[in-house]
């Protein structure tokens, strides 16, 4: 075993570590907090895909994780509601359905919205991705269907089959397994040889294509996964916080998730897992300390860029390997 | 851990005392206290401590945790789980905003707290999604919208224009004022959430042939808007909810809204023994005039108070009885919970005016008495 | 009376326009010359605007108050790039981008701390007050019109000090090719520092400008901020001219959306259904608008360094 993927178990089990910790002592809330980790963990592992190994620095990845939060809300709601979609579909309360309408409608919009941004590259892919963000913000905000800015409150949490989700352990342990495959996804594209050509289009555009590869088309199906990847994530954190709003597709939380992966450290397996679990534990103790800690938290981010390049996994793993 | 102590040394010697007085509450504030709406919440937490800063002996085992919530949903939901599971609060309160409380409220209610809303009145609270521990004690959100239409009717106006910003709050306050004011409108407008500049909206209402303005733009959407109004050089009579006219805000507005009419449950200028005696208080500790949002802060910690000295929290029917009885002084004067728990009170016709060199409202008629919300038939509880 | 109302809607999607390209300018000076993306661009608008309202306050001048807004912001973003955006010119748009994100967490939170939480207050000069007769027999606000005016001469000054002056050729020099001015002997790390400084100077201004016509409060940059952006790119990054023409584009395209769209809808809808559909279409249009220019020309509208 090599320092990273020392590191990487090292962060997982960490993160299991929390929950377990937090029942032994009976401080219940932190298996919550563990949960919530773990969520965006692995929306911020989504957008690795697209920004750690394809070099795509999208700033509209709020835009994928609010569609999957959408997606839980509506279709439960509708199943609440008893109220048929159009075409007397059914809405529905089992999450393995949800997930899969989530991931889905992410890879459509994402199919769609990578078709035009991934022809931009740079500054304008970040620009244009924030674009298509910001239009389906406002589209969310006014649209008075599913309650517009007030969002949509899921009385009670949806339902796997054979579990009780209700117990926040078994939900932290549903969120974990799925983050478990998330990473397993991640670490299987960056070694395959989709992997290797996504990285040789973001090096080397001109050999890729003289060796009669598309960079586009690869981009494409690498923005499509991450955007898929995100939403489940989302379609997750809905149910955790028994409740979806447009502020699931703001600005802010497309920039809070590349916080994440660069406070983790960028393109590393486990990068957004440590920026996970530092982000939300930073958020919880200052907000708890001062009603300042935007400010606090400003200035630890600031840090972090200029001073501890490679994020916590580079601090503790060392260089990456991969580029 | 210390904390825990502290609690548990409470709750053994208050038990040895023997009366319901003094049992300890603990209240989990959250509350609005970073970014462009900072103003609001500061006001009610300021409001509600100096209640219990008041209330001295009475107040001395109430234990308030507060917490900012920049205004971001999903924040306030992590901050109430945060609260309810690991601080073991009894009582939630302090949201400004309609769309934080619809995150927040249905759960911790389900869970078994008490919340007692000092601003936020989203209709589904008050309709189908009531719930017999959700106090509201500041008004349901249509209300001042529906003073502000019968007020325009009363008026005689006959082709008001009437704008919002397009999201829920926006859509029930247009609603809200329409249900009062049956005539004719000169123009009905939905502006984007957030906007600043209003130059568009304010040709359509120089072109529209209206005879009166209302709007409905909380924030600095409020201030813009007024700002750029007065400068525009038309000059009919707008009529306002109390939010885009309240203290917080006149100081940035300026003389632009010199005699606007407003509506509002409170003024600073209500004429009630604890009314006086609160705008003393809070301009003595502050060094300011209290806006709204102050008073019912105040009022929503001195309803705490008064179901704290006639039962348990622990007890939470009792608990819940005492609060509905609302036998508190209100600094609105009359005050009673309806069957939904949100407030029957009267709605007054304020008009901004100049105090010396500040800005303030001068209570200058009645909209509507002892007001109730049209969502309370919804309510099964 | 309805051109008349046209006209007027002209003029105010040309002055919204205006108050973009202000922004926008700074924006995208500093990305053609250092190819750095600054968030933190609407901060120094805020500091402009709170500059403007604490000094008019304090002076009872809204003039001097102007010139406050530009020596704080300028001041400020000269800090800013000496002491933070310096380390960040060598690195990628991701770490640019978080690290100018926390600078808006701190500038937001450093403004609220100096100046408490209320909105502050700042009104328009009694020069500029009052409004001028419009042909078709509106009215229009002088202010506005002066705000127009002052686009037009810093869009000058702007052309001026790139085509005629010593600072303009180590700009266009720096376009060009970052290292060949320093072969030149030309100072880099001053010239960044006022280049930065002068895009800073004019969000500063922009913030005083709309400052009296808005409201001064903590996050008022941030909605501006994205807009900008929107026109930097549709314009073509780097480009001046393409700044000008996207700020009146968008400026235009916003405005006349939002007046035309509900009634446009009105002829397909009932009215109350087409005021809110309509407003939320038109609240899209400027990001449709993007995404279409984008489609169509994936560097925007003029590249700057072709």
């Amino acid at each position: 075993m090599n320092r990273e993927t020392l590191t990487s178990a090292a962060l997982v089990l960490l993160l299991l570590g929390i929950p377990l910790a937090a029942m032994a002592t009976g401080h219940n809330f932190y298996v919550t907090l563990a949960s919530r980790m773990a969520i965006l963990a692995l929306a911020a592992v989504g957008l690795n895909i697209a920004l750690g190994l394809g070099g795509l620095v999208s700033f509209g990845h709020a835009a994928f994780f609010g569609i999957g939060g959408y997606a839980a809300g509506v279709l439960a709601w509708h199943a609440m509601m008893l109220q048929p979609f159009p075409l007397g579909l059914p809405g529905t309360k089992l999450m393995p359905v949800i997930w899969l309408v989530a991931m889905l409608a992410a890879g459509i919009v994402a199919a769609f919205i990578g078709a035009i941004s991934i022809r931009t590259s740079g500054v304008y892919f970040i620009m244009i991705t924030l674009a298509f963000a910001q239009m389906i913000y406002y589209f969310a905000i006014s649209f008075p269907s599913y309650g517009g800015e007030d969002g949509l409150s899921i009385s009670l949490r949806n339902a796997f089959p054979g579990v009780n989700t209700l117990d926040p352990f078994t939900f932290f342990l549903i969120c974990y397994l799925l983050l478990l495959a998330g990473l397993f996804l991640f670490f299987r594209l960056r070694d395959s040889r989709f992997g290797a050509a996504l990285q040789a289009a973001r090096q080397n555009e001109t050999r890729l294509a003289a060796v009669g590869v598309s960079p586009f088309g690869i981009r494409l199906a690498a923005f499509v996964i991450s955007a898929m990847v995100t939403a489940l994530a989302g379609a997750l954190y809905a149910d955790l916080n028994r409740f979806v709003a447009p502020s699931m597709l703001s600005w802010h939380m497309s920039g809070e998730l590349i916080v994440l992966i660069i406070l983790g450290g960028t393109g590393r397996l486990a990068g957004p897992v440590a920026g996970a679990i530092v982000f939300v534990l930073f958020e919880h103790w200052l907000g708890g300390i001062t009603e300042r800690w935007q400010l606090y938290l400003g200035l630890v981010l600031l840090g972090v860029v200029l001073f501890a390049r490679g994020g916590v996994v580079g601090l503790l793993a060392g260089k990456a390997r991969h580029g | 851990m210390k904390r825990f102590l502290t609690a548990g040394l409470l709750a053994v010697s208050t038990a040895l005392a023997g009366t319901a007085f003094a049992e300890p509450i603990k209240i989990g504030m959250i509350t609005t206290l970073s970014g462009g709406g900072a103003g609001l919440g500061v006001d009610v937490r300021d409001g509600f401590m100096l209640a219990l800063k008041q209330a001295g002996d009475a107040a001395s085992e109430i234990e308030v945790v507060t917490e900012d919530d920049a205004m971001k949903p999903e924040l306030a939901v992590q901050i109430a789980d945060k609260m309810i599971q690991s601080d073991q609060v009894d009582l939630l309160t302090g949201i400004i905003w309609s769309n934080l409380a619809m995150a927040v409220v249905p759960s911790a209610v389900a869970q078994g707290k008490f919340y007692l809303s000092p601003n936020a009145g989203p209709s589904p609270l008050a309709g189908a999604n009531c719930h017999e521990n959700y106090f509201n004690v500041a008004w349901q959100n249509d209300s001042l919208h529906e003073a502000a239409g019968a007020y325009a009717k009363k008026e005689g106006y006959k082709k008001p224009f009437i704008l919002a910003p397009n999201y829920p709050a926006g859509t029930d306050a247009l609603t809200g004022f329409k249900r009062f004011y049956d005539g004719e409108l000169a123009d009905e407008v939905y502006t984007k959430l957030g906007a600043t500049d209003y130059a568009a909206e304010i040709s359509q209402i120089r072109a529209s042939g209206a005879d009166s303005v209302y709007f409905f733009l909380p924030g600095g959407m409020g201030i813009a808007f007024m700002k750029q109004y007065a400068q525009s050089g038309v000059d009919l009579p707008v009529i306002g909810p109390a939010f885009s006219f309240s203290q917080d805000v006149l100081g940035a507005m300026g003389d632009a809204a010199l005699g606007v009419i407003n509506t509002a449950q409170w003024s600073p200028d209500l004429d009630n023994e604890t009314n006086k005696a609160f705008v003393a208080a809070f301009k003595e500790e502050y060094g300011r005039i209290p806006s709204l949002y102050a008073s019912q802060g105040f009022d929503t910690a001195n309803l705490i108070l008064s179901a704290a000295a006639k039962a348990s929290v622990k007890d939470a029917d009792a608990f819940r009885a005492a609060l509905k009885e609302a036998d508190f002084s209100s600094t609105r004067g009359d005050f009673k919970f309806a069957d939904n728990h949100h407030p029957i009170h009267d709605i007054h016709v304020r008009e901004v005016v100049k105090d010396g060199d500040t800005l303030t409202n001068r209570l200058v008629g009645l909209a509507l008495e002892d007001h109730q919300d049209v969502y309370g038939k919804d309510c099964k509880m | 009376m309805q051109t008349a109302l046209l006209i007027e809607q002209l003029l105010n999607g040309l002055q919204f326009g205006v108050m973009l390209f202000l922004m926008a300018a700074g924006l995208t000076l500093v990305f053609g010359v250092m190819g750095l993306i600054n968030l933190a661009h609407g901060s120094l608008y805020m500091v402009g605007a709170f500059a403007c309202a604490a000094v008019a306050a304090a002076t009872g001048s809204f003039w001097l108050g102007l010139i406050a807004s530009l020596a704080a912001a300028a001041a400020a973003g000269a800090i800013v790039e000496m002491t933070v955006i310096r380390r960040l010119y060598e690195r990628d748009h991701l770490d640019q981008v978080l690290a100018t994100f926390a600078l808006i967490l701190i500038f937001s939170e450093g403004m609220r701390w100096l100046f408490g939480s209320f909105p502050l207050y700042l009104n328009i000069p009694s020069l500029l007050s009052g409004s001028v007769p419009l042909p078709g027999g509106s009215q229009y606000p002088l202010y506005r019109l002066a705000i127009i005016g002052v686009g037009v001469a810093v869009a000058v000054f702007l052309w001026l000090l790139i085509s005629r002056t010593r600072l303009g050729m180590r700009i266009r020099a720096g376009e060009a090719d970052r290292e060949m001015i320093g072969a030149l002997g030309v100072d880099i790390r001053s010239l960044y520092t006022i280049i930065f400084a002068l895009g800073a100077a004019l969000a500063g201004l922009a913030g005083a400008l709309v400052g009296a016509l808005q409201s001064v409060q903590v996050g008022m940059g941030e909605p501006v901020l994205i807009l900008a952006f929107v026109v930097i790119v549709i314009g073509g990054i780097g480009s001046i001219k393409g700044a000008l023409i996207g700020a009146v584009l968008v400026g235009v395209v916003d405005t006349m959306g939002r007046f035309l769209l509900p009634r446009a809808m009105e002829l397909v809808l009932d009215a109350s259904r087409a005021n809110t559909v309509g407003a939320a279409i038109a609240s899209m249009l400027i990001y449709v608008l993007m995404a279409l220019i984008l489609a169509v020309r994936p560097r925007g509208l003029f590249v700057a360094n072709a």
